[in-house]
């Protein structure tokens, strides 16, 4: 199928097979950030956003983001690497192979929730598996980040 | 990972009839969370993504639910947040994370009939219908006792109505499949009790509704209802839990939906 994504902000001509997942379309353009996890909708580590809110691009069929708005952490630089040094500074930041699945979600839930509580941050990252680390590391850097604390 | 030869996308549910009717073995596509698992090879599917059912629509008297619309939706609706304690939303709010349930659909959650579902013991607590291409309209409790056919659903259409209703569910961890849920209404004088992933499909406890509602309040304790809703239905074991514990715990979560109701 000829269709064509805009993916941060820039058009992509592009022929997927109609069983293509985004996941693939999107490393098959050297969007490497996106992962492969579980590829069962669990994970979360293949977490983009589909204009604005965040999706399992592992579950999302390619032909059905067309005339969306696609985000990768590549499209978010500047705002991923922000939380990626708090990460880092609360020891949070291990194999990384969870990162920018898990930043894609935290940023998503700023831009949404006003003044989230631990409880409502839990909830909202529910879908994100970090097998090395026990996420207190990350629930520092997370309120340390919506606090506007610059590391 | 399943594969799809052609694919069809058509733009009004006339289309959509027209292609049922000349492929009998059409697989509609839903969120794909569930298809994914699978490694079918689909000769033939229907993407509803351009029907105009991503959409739900508040009326004077209903809240309709397109089938494309997905679990977050439904978690975000204002309409369904204000209306039956919010029930709906809640009972999707447990379905593993934010992204997942921006994939999912409620037209395949409906048709399906999981016995694990969250969203069913909640729609069965309300007044709600669904509509089929083929089948029509039809009351859920109808179409869940039916055996699952080849048909398309298209939406779901709730009427709104005052009643309180309570979701309760238990999970061995926060984003398993729950291991027991139940969901208790009240409208006017008349409960209904409904108790899912029992691991067997969603079911109403019929006698200890009717025991609920012949009594007065403060005659019949909800204690001796939930007692006698853990004996009218059935249980079974699986690698959640035993059949005596999701019978015990269904005690737990009737008495407390009931409570919850009444307070
Ligand atoms: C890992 C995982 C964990 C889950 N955990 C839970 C949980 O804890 N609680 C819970 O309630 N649910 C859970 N679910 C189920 C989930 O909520 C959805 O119900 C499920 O994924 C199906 O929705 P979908 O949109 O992904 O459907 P799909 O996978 O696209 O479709 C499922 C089936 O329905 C058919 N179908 C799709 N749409 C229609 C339609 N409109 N008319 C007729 N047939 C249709 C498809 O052809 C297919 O056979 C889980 C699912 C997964 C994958």
């Amino acid at each position: 199928m000829k269709l064509e994504l805009l993916i941060n902000q820039k058009i992509y001509a592009l022929d997927v097979a109609p069983d293509e997942m985004l996941a693939d379309t999107l490393r098959s353009k050297g969007f490497l950030s996106i992962r492969k996890g579980c590829d069962t909708s669990c994970c979360g580590l293949c977490t983009v956003w589909i204009d604005g809110k965040p999706v399992l691009s592992c579950t999302m069929l390619s032909f059905r983001v067309a005339g969306k708005a696609i985000t990768t952490i590549e499209g978010i630089q500047p705002e991923a690497e922000k939380f990626a040094r708090i990460l880092a500074a609360e020891g949070s930041e291990q194999c990384g192979f969870c990162s920018p699945g898990f930043i894609m979600t935290v940023i998503a839930m700023k831009n949404e929730l006003k003044n989230p509580t631990e409880q409502d941050i839990q909830h909202y990252l529910a879908g994100n598996l970090c097998r090395c680390t026990g996420y207190m590391g990350q629930m520092r850097a997370i309120k340390t980040y919506l606090r506007g604390e610059v590391q | 990972m399943f594969t799809i030869e052609s694919l069809h996308q058509p733009q009004t549910l006339s289309e959509v009839k027209q292609l049922v009717e000349k492929y009998p073995d059409i697989t509609v596509l839903g969120g794909c969370g569930f298809l994914k698992l699978s490694s079918r090879k689909i000769p033939v599917a229907l993407d509803l993504s351009r029907c105009e059912l991503e959409k739900i629509h508040e009326t004077e008297q209903h809240i309709e639910i397109g089938a494309m619309v997905t679990l977050r939706d439904i978690e975000k609706n204002p309409a369904l947040n204000q209306w039956f304690d919010g029930a709906l939303p809640k009972a999707v709010s447990h379905i593993l994370g934010v992204q997942f349930r921006s994939c999912a659909t409620i037209g395949a959650s409906v048709y399906a009939k999981y016995g694990f579902s969250d969203i069913l013991p909640a729609l069965l607590a309300l007044d709600t219908q669904v509509e089929l291409l083929r089948g029509g309209r039809m009351p859920l409790v109808d179409f869940l006792s039916k055996p699952i056919t080849r048909d398309v659903l298209t939406r779901i259409v709730i009427t709104k109505d005052k009643r309180r209703v309570s979701y309760q569910n238990l999970r061995n961890a926060g984003a398993d499949f729950p291991l027991l849920n139940a969901a208790v209404s009240k409208h006017d004088a008349e409960w209904k009790i409904i108790v899912g992933a029992r691991p067997a499909r969603a079911e109403i406890a019929v006698q200890a509704s009717k025991l609920l509602t012949s009594s007065a309040y403060g005659t019949v304790d909800s204690g001796t209802v939930a007692m006698a809703a853990s004996m009218e239905l059935a249980f079974g074991s699986n690698n959640k839990a035993s059949a005596e514990y999701r019978q015990a715990m269904c005690q737990v979560l009737v008495k407390r939906a009931i409570e919850e109701v009444l307070a």
